[in-house]
């Protein structure tokens, strides 16, 4: 078996010690940094939201495989710096004001990470100003926002008149997730995307990066 | 009053009160706003509210403590006022409901993932529920209410820290499942088997689920749940799923609908029936009443638990 195919079984595993040792390997291998993050850690965590998209595997086995994968980003970051190797794009992340709940937003920031994704993570209770001019300062493509309250789901909608204010509409893609929230309500809202689930979430990212 | 658990063993059906959260935003609780603070800034909302549950035929009525733990009010920078906060939930409902219904001390998640998928100490997530336990139950709560668990582990600790500091208080505890192709789940991936096997090995008395779903998928819950223990089952149904109506969140189901298809719980053998997030004392009433029905009809010997009749879809 590579060394490659072996890191992302361990990655896949969780197993956080393995895989920074193996990263560390095929670093000392000879193997691109780019190949290393792509093939080995991005791969596996496509291969980890698919299978918990599916319902195969459950949060505590993301939440294991995203330590792995921090634990083996932690080895190849320096290297990526000097070959100059940037993300895919930049998404500002949050709970909207007055929600407390981040399970689910955290779990969307991990598997945006997994996709390779630089991910501004604003944290709970973030007033609907604050996700537009973090994303402006950032040069974010991309806000996201959860909402598991019902109640403070009308949040949702300030920002989006918020990014309208701003004129960066367009520039600016507004993506919205949690549970009570619904394709139809992302719409009514005027919102870009709507993610079901993390997985999907980080589809409907790539997606709207593409649009870009 | 006869005590809690006395009444479950001899088959009695009991309702348990409806959502305390939705009923307080609907009283001016802000969003951003910790639904515990009420507590110390005003009582007198939550006297209105068990008044209404009590009214409506509520048997149980919870206290406004689902997020008085200190671990959770830290995330509000309340954690110095938890005595007060959990004294004065227990006391406002006690004002009210007398010895007429019993006061539930409820109790929800810390909001924290556990190690090592987290990074919270499970010992931490112990600690605060035996700081909060000694207080609800130093208050004189009849029985505690761990409610919408997803971790099974954090389940466990709440149920073990209510009976490490009074082993003859009665427990429910319940947690959240989403509904999957491959069955019910929480979102830790805790089945209703596992979740039903070690709630009770941890100690509690009745067990079941609360919240995340609407009558109809409880039915299913509960049939699971009937299947994998002989503990008494509780089960307390959102009013449906939120759907959104320019932006604001509505709770389709009806009290009518709900009471209706709850007789399919008592025909599972559930043993309390209450209501979660959007339930109001007209779906309490509207329970209390079939539940009734339903016992005096026993009482007259035509037993419809056994055969409920076929719902129209």
């Amino acid at each position: 078996m590579g060394i490659l195919t072996q890191l992302s079984n361990s990655l896949i595993n969780g197993n956080d010690e393995k895989v920074a040792l193996l990263t560390r390997q095929a670093i000392d291998e000879g193997i691109p940094a780019k190949q290393i993050l792509d093939t080995g850690l991005i791969g596996a965590m496509d291969t980890v939201g698919a299978r918990f998209k599916a319902h195969d595997i459950f949060l505590p086995d993301v939440l294991l495989a995203a330590k792995a994968m921090y634990a083996g980003m932690d080895e190849l970051k320096p290297l990526m710096i000097e070959a100059g190797i940037s993300s895919i794009g930049k998404v500002v992340l949050g709970s909207v004001q007055g929600d407390l709940h981040d399970i689910g937003k955290n779990l969307v920031g991990i598997m945006l990470k997994g996709a390779g994704f630089e991910v501004i993570d604003l944290g709970n209770d973030v007033p609907p100003s604050c996700f537009v001019e973090s994303a402006m300062e950032h040069g974010a493509s991309v806000i996201g926002m959860s909402a598991l309250l019902t109640t403070t789901m009308p949040a949702m909608k300030r920002v989006v008149e918020c990014v309208q204010e701003e004129q960066v509409a367009g520039q600016i893609k507004i993506i919205v997730g949690g549970a009570p929230v619904s394709e139809d309500f992302a719409r009514e809202i005027g919102a870009d995307a709507y993610g079901f689930d993390a997985a999907s979430a980080v589809d409907r990212v790539k997606s709207l990066i593409g649009d870009n | 009053m006869k005590r809690l658990l006395e009444r479950l063993t001899e088959g009695e059906i009991l309702v348990a009160d409806g959502a305390m959260g939705t009923m307080l935003f609907a009283r001016g609780l802000e969003s951003g706003q910790c639904p515990e603070s009420i507590n110390l800034d005003r009582p007198v909302l939550l006297e209105e509210i068990a008044g209404l549950y009590l009214n409506a035929g509520a048997d149980i009525c919870e206290t406004n403590t689902f997020g008085a733990s200190p671990l959770k009010l830290a995330q509000y920078g309340l954690q110095d006022r938890m005595e007060e906060i959990n004294n004065s939930a227990v006391r406002a409902v006690r004002r009210v409901v007398g010895d007429r219904a019993y006061v539930a001390g409820c109790c929800g998640p810390s909001g924290n993932i556990l190690t090592p998928y987290g990074d919270t100490d499970p010992e931490d997530v112990y600690d605060s529920y035996i700081r909060q336990m000694e207080v609800l139950v130093r208050a004189g709560v009849d029985c505690v209410c761990i409610e919408t668990m997803i971790d099974l582990m954090e389940a466990k600790l709440a149920v073990k820290a209510v009976k490490d500091v009074s082993p003859a208080m009665p427990v429910t505890a319940t947690m959240t499942f989403d509904s999957t192709p491959k069955g019910f789940y929480t979102i830790m991936g805790i089945s209703i088997e596992k979740a039903a096997s070690g709630l009770q090995e941890a100690g509690a008395d009745v067990v079941g689920s609360n919240c995340g779903n609407g009558i109809e998928n409880m039915v299913e819950i509960a049939r699971d749940f009937r299947q994998c223990t002989d503990l008494p089952i509780i089960i307390q149904s959102n009013a449906g799923l939120p759907e959104t109506k320019g932006g604001i969140p509505v709770y389709g189901e009806t009290p009518a609908f709900m009471a209706d298809k709850a007789r399919e719980l008592l025909a599972l053998g559930v043993s309390i029936i209450g209501g979660c997030c959007g339930t109001t004392p007209q779906h309490t009433a509207a329970i209390r009443q079939m539940v009734d029905g339903l016992a005096g009809r026993q009482r007259d010997g035509v037993n419809k638990l056994s055969h409920p009749s076929p719902q129209p879809e």
